[in-house]
């Protein structure tokens, strides 16, 4: 469980993001976070693993204080993996190594262990083919389905992905979000920024909606493609569709 | 003049000992040239010395190394009496500081074309901070400067040729003093021109090797 609390995230004296953040992710649960660009979604889930350090407020995963300096951040760290819009592959490793390195440095793995349990990984999501691939040899979807493995073989309680098929095209977007959707509700807590609408219709518990630094609705979403509550997200959503 | 193999073979030897000083010559300039890039890619765009930088930066890259050559050796003893007049120190010290200035480039390149977002990556994936600056940042960031670095080795074995000037005893110093004592050019011309040919292949495969090796883990 993700409690954030008055979460506030200035990135200096004029750029204020986050305005008094305050919300509770449940295990296991899927969430999207859609709203327009600019509105801090992705500040908000960098926050979560302390990519970005929040200004005021605190955030507490499974009662630790996610940002009190002194918190070991490797474990929590350990505990959410993160998948980005531009996939982040260490470009000079393959993509089993790009799996297994984490497994050797921050779970002490052996390598043979860590391999075997890289090419598992990549196997589950449809990269079984490619262990020896490098970044620069795979196509988009490719390279985020080996960025998926690589967060997932840490076997963190939650997935954070930051507008995960943003940068890839129709068909290859199609592929990643089966990949996510295999991944819902199997226990792991999913929060994704995204605007895939079918996506977050389908497969999402709750729907986030952000603008300007606050979450201004969470519901179903049921509830929130008919009749959304606020003026602003019935806009987004006409805009959307 | 005939060309005569027998004179080929009676100087070789002591042209080709010109190779061993080129070599010397351009490791140690090239080192220079690597110690003063990165000082000079750190420095550039700090305020106070930055202009200093930028300065010295253009004048290694926009003057001949022939001039600079003449510059320091016979400019600055003029300038300030009894500063030193040792060839060997200006030779060195000219070419490293023109290697330095055309590797600062390559050096600032290679440290901020490191890719934020691997390094974020690593983050979330609760790697260690130094960890991530050996296995991620530097490790990638040598990978790009080391081609760079070669070829800038091979061009110093070239153009260092102009040392000659100053008296240094390099091939093509000793290629005067050949023909002073043959009265032919050509024996010591051909062995210059093969002693270098060779020399930048066996370099240039040495580099081509290093940079398949290097490209990936
Ligand atoms: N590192 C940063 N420094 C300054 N401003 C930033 C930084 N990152 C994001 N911002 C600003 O914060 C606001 C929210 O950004 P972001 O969280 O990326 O929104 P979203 O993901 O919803 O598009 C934007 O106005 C953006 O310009
Ligand atoms: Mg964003």
């Amino acid at each position: 469980m993700i409690k954030i609390e008055h979460l506030y995230k200035d990135y200096s004296k004029d750029i204020k993001v986050l305005k008094d953040i305050s919300f509770t992710f449940e295990d296991g649960k899927t969430y999207a976070i859609i709203g327009s660009s600019g509105g801090g979604k992705s500040t908000l889930i960098r926050c979560l693993n302390m990519l970005e350090v929040p200004s005021e407020g605190t955030i507490t995963l499974d009662g630790v204080v996610v940002n009190d300096p002194k918190t070991d951040l490797t474990r929590v760290r350990e505990k959410m993996g993160m998948v980005f819009q531009n996939f982040n592959l260490f470009a000079h490793m393959d993509a089993k190594k790009n799996v297994a390195y984490a497994l050797m440095k921050v779970k002490h793995m052996s390598k043979e262990d860590a391999y075997a349990k890289a090419k598992e990984m990549l196997e589950k999501v449809g990269m079984g083919h490619r262990t020896d691939s490098f970044p620069h040899q795979l196509s988009g979807g490719e390279k985020q389905r080996v960025a998926i493995a690589r967060a997932l073989a840490m076997e963190p309680e939650i997935l954070l992905c930051d507008e995960p098929t943003s940068a890839l095209d129709p068909e290859m977007t199609t592929e990643v979000l089966k990949v996510l959707k295999g991944l819902s509700h199997t226990g792991l807590t999913m929060i994704v920024v995204t605007h895939e609408m079918a996506f977050a219709k389908e497969v999402a518990d709750y729907i986030l909606y952000m603008d300007q630094g606050q979450i201004l609705e969470c519901s179903t979403p049921d509830v929130f493609f008919t009749h959304a509550k606020s003026e602003r997200a019935r806009q987004f959503v006409s805009n959307m569709l | 003049m005939r060309f005569s193999i027998e004179r080929l073979v009676q100087w070789a030897p002591y042209i080709l000992e010109g190779l061993g000083v080129i070599i010397g010559l351009s490791l140690i300039c090239a080192l220079i040239g690597v110690i003063v890039g990165v000082l000079c890619a750190f420095l550039k765009k700090k305020k106070g010395i930055g202009w200093l930088i930028r300065a010295y930066i253009d004048f290694f890259r926009g003057t001949p190394v022939f001039f600079q050559l003449y510059f320091f050796y016979f400019g600055l003893p003029a300038l300030i009496p009894g500063f030193p007049t040792d060839r060997w120190i200006y030779a060195t010290v000219v070419f490293g500081l023109n290697s330095g200035a055309y590797l600062a480039e390559v050096m600032r390149a290679g440290i901020e074309g490191i890719d934020k977002g691997q390094i974020e990556a690593a983050k979330a994936l609760g790697v260690s901070q130094k960890d991530i600056i050996k296995d991620i940042i530097l490790n990638q960031a040598i990978r790009s400067v080391l081609p760079a670095l070669f070829n800038e080795f091979i061009a110093l074995t070239k153009e260092t040729s102009v040392v000659s000037v100053l008296g240094v005893n390099d091939m093509m110093k000793r290629y005067s003093f050949v023909v002073a004592k043959t009265y032919s050019p050509i024996e010591p011309l051909v062995v210059i021109g093969i002693g270098y040919l060779c020399l930048n292949k066996v370099l240039s495969f040495i580099g081509q090797r290093l940079e398949r090796k290097l490209a990936y883990d």
